[in-house]
């Protein structure tokens, strides 16, 4: 099990897993790497791929999208030869910049690019990609952010926040030094141009594919995919992605992003019309190009304006037929908008489904309800952490004296700091609540530690009560 | 195959019920475990399987076989198994022109067309072999899933005549099961998938449908699995059995408990 297998080694393996593969008669690609099942193997060998890394879980090869947040959510990261889906905000001004930091995070790590929109030259979207922080610049400008927002109430906030200490953290503050993978990407400046002309990339501009004579093989789907599924199953052959062309051995990734598919810019009338004429033309594109990724070293980012399609079952389909879906939700324009618990932050962001590959089970994050908000520079999520105050609040309502229990094993070392927790943010609530409450005198001690007069709940029929036995004596 | 699954099934692999159709179905939830506990239940049980995988490739449903206890390149090797990669057929049926029919044909047709060439490869692959010694039990056929041909522009009837051809050959003539999985879509309102559905679902003698809580997302208790045992042929004076169970996927199996005794809330 070599750690890092040299080029002409693993090159050479794939040749002859590719040989050994076609002389049974088998063409997909089954490259020997953390992916196949390996009954002869000794073990998986790692591939080293820039900008990859296996999975903790099954070591499944994975690549960054773009947000180490985001690739923390997804299980540390998309896994190649899927697809990951996501779902536009209404006004679609927070899907681009994921659009763009997948295709950035593409250029930094070297990989193939291949973009594909109807809307906008893929020339134009690359020129617009943000620039990656690097490593000496992005510390100082950490601390700067981090600076601003320091506030008088940090010191209670840490002995709030310790509680969520148990919760996963959601994204580390400040970059890994060397890390090659998942860089942080500042939205405010432009990718610089040595980069982009650096990278190998290439373009499917709807107008201009669609009036080209390429030779169509006959499909029911719509011109436009058609197009799209032969140009991308055309670029992963002459390259070499899927292993099959004996000229190419390629060990890079290609990362593809398709933008706005499903829109009336494609040909597609899904979000025109219930039941229009090419109601399968979008599945059907998801399943072939779920096959092409398959056995391909690929990646795939596409995102789709579901809010706009008026049929409710082909938004079922699609998900169906994607591995990671993304909802994002933006509060522009909507009464979330004014929620005093949502104004630091920009909108929704809902993790919909994740896949089980090689496995029974999935690395699905706990944390349910995610925000994101878009910093001066940077895209940030978050748990909206407020949720689960009200909460406890409401399990312990202000007025009465509570025992705490203090548990050993159930928060570790610290369960004083739990205490501690409770009686700072309830003292908050008693100081308003017992202003309502007649506070009587101590009860009787006879000297060995019982109390000989237990006290009584005396309440209203309100339930709230009338009387508190104080526990220090009253001064008189 | 999943110890507890058997057990609550009342089923071991030597002595499991023929010509049976078990109708597979996941509701909010992901019910794909159930599809490989029968895989490797029926590998185990020594029968000749024809898997038509339309949603993942060989190399998932392998290496969770290996978890299992089962070897899916030996099975296929010994030609105990049949494995349709639906996704890689896709791929070849659309971009190259094949001379004989292809199992998925219909994705060069304009039209909706109908299932006949997937039923040609599945009789073809289930036809006992006249070698004289009889090395498999039993002929079985496993689909994962049928809600992919729906969005591949089958019809839900084109889908159930071809159910319909596939109980008769296999489960009748060949006195087989059949295993299908098809997806619950809810509140999505698909009309085809509920036709389909519940066509399905009249003619299953077991129906194992997994179902996400109600209550929402739990790190204990991913689900919940109901189990319906029906008697399509005879009438309805007898009963039809349901059970329910909560279930927590691990690793390597899946443990299952009643409604509210999960270990982690005892």
């Amino acid at each position: 099990m070599a750690a890092v297998a040299t080029c002409d080694s693993v090159a050479g393996s794939t040749g002859s897993a590719v040989a050994t593969a076609s002389k049974r008669n088998v063409t997909s690609f089954q490259k020997r790497g953390p992916r196949a099942s390996g009954t002869n193997d000794s073990g998986p060998r790692l591939v080293s791929i820039a900008g990859t890394r296996p999975s903790v879980r099954n070591g499944q090869l994975l690549v960054s999208t773009g947000l180490p947040a985001l690739d923390q959510l997804l299980g540390g990261g998309l896994a190649v030869g899927t697809v990951l889906l996501i779902e536009e905000d209404k006004y679609n001004i927070y899907s681009p910049l994921l659009f763009k930091y997948f295709l950035a995070e593409g250029i930094v790590n070297g990989h193939t690019l291949l973009v594909a929109s109807a809307k906008e030259d893929p020339a134009n979207i690359l020129q617009e990609l943000p620039a990656p922080l690097l490593d000496d610049k992005c510390k100082k400008e950490f601390d700067e952010d981090v600076y601003n927002h320091k506030t008088p109430e940090s010191n209670i906030k840490m002995k709030i926040a310790w509680r969520y200490q148990l919760l996963p953290k959601m994204e580390q503050i400040g970059p890994v030094s060397s890390s090659r993978f998942g860089h942080y990407y500042d939205a405010s400046k432009r990718m610089p141009q040595e980069l982009i002309e650096a990278s190998n990339w290439h373009g499917f501009f709807l107008p201009e594919k669609i009036s080209s004579t390429l030779k169509v093989e006959p499909c029911s789907l719509t011109p436009g995919y058609t197009k799209l599924l032969q140009f991308i199953q055309n670029i992963i052959y002459e390259e070499g992605f899927d292993g099959s062309n004996p000229q190419k051995k390629q060990r890079n990734i290609l990362r593809i992003g398709i933008q706005n598919l499903g829109s009336p810019l494609w040909g597609d009338d899904i979000c025109c019309a219930e039941n229009g004429g090419n109601s399968h033309s979008l599945t059907k594109f998801l399943y072939v190009l779920r096959g092409l990724l398959r056995t391909s070293l690929s990646a795939c980012i596409i995102t789709m304006p579901t809010h706009l399609i008026q049929n409710k079952a082909i938004i079922a389909r699609v998900t169906n037929l994607s591995d990671i879906v993304v909802g994002l939700e933006s509060f522009i324009g909507s009464e979330r908008e004014t929620n005093p618990l949502y104004k630091d932050y920009h909108g929704l962001i809902h993790i919909r489904q994740i896949p089980r590959l090689n496995n029974l089970i999935c690395d699905e994050s706990d944390v349910k309800d995610l925000a994101f908000k878009l910093k001066r520079k940077l895209f940030t999520i978050e748990w909206v952490q407020d949720n689960y105050l009200r909460q406890e609040r409401n399990i312990y309502p202000p007025g009465f004296s509570y025992l705490l229990k203090q548990k050993d094993s159930a928060w570790g070392e610290g369960s004083l700091q739990h205490s501690t927790f409770l009686m700072s943010f309830l003292a908050k609530a008693t100081a308003f609540a017992s202003r309502l409450v007649r506070h009587s005198e101590p009860l009787k001690q006879n000297g060995s530690g019982r109390i000989r007069q237990a006290a009584g709940p005396r309440l209203w029929h309100d339930g709230r009560r009338q009387e508190a036995p104080g526990l220090l004596g009253i001064p008189p | 195959m999943f110890v507890e699954l058997n057990n609550l099934l009342n089923t071991t692999p030597d002595r499991a019920e023929q010509g049976k159709l078990t109708l597979l179905c996941d509701a909010k939830t992901d019910g794909s475990f159930l599809v490989h506990h029968f895989l490797s239940f029926y590998l185990k049980a020594n029968c000749k399987v024809c898997f038509v995988a339309l949603i993942q490739s060989f190399s998932h449903y392998s290496i969770v076989g290996q978890k299992l206890g089962v070897s899916l390149t030996m099975a296929r090797e010994r030609g105990q198994l049949v494995f349709l990669e639906g996704l890689k057929s896709a791929v070849d049926v659309v971009f190259q022109a094949q001379k004989e029919p292809q199992p998925l044909q219909f994705l060069r047709e304009a039209n909706a067309g109908n299932l006949k060439p997937l039923f040609e490869f599945v009789r073809e692959a289930l036809k006992p072999v006249d070698s004289g010694e009889a090395r498999w039990t039993y002929p079985v056929l496993l689909v994962d899933d049928l809600s992919v041909l729906l969005s591949l522009g089958m019809g839900a009837v084109a889908v159930l005549d071809f159910i319909h051809y596939c109980r008769a050959t296999v489960c009748w003539e060949l006195k087989g099961n059949m295993v299908v999985l098809v997806h619950d879509s809810g509140d999505a309102e698909d009309e085809e998938n509920d036709i389909l559905l519940n066509g399905l679902s009249h003619q299953s003698h077991l129906i194992l449908r997994a179902e996400g809580l109600a209550t929402g997302f739990c790190r204990d208790v991913h689900g919940q699995l109901r189990i319906l045992w029906r008697r399509p042929s005879q009438s309805t004076a007898q009963r039809d059995q349901s059970f329910t169970y909560q279930y927590k996927i691990q690793d390597k199996s899946v443990s299952f408990f009643a409604k509210g005794m999960s270990p982690a809330v005892l």
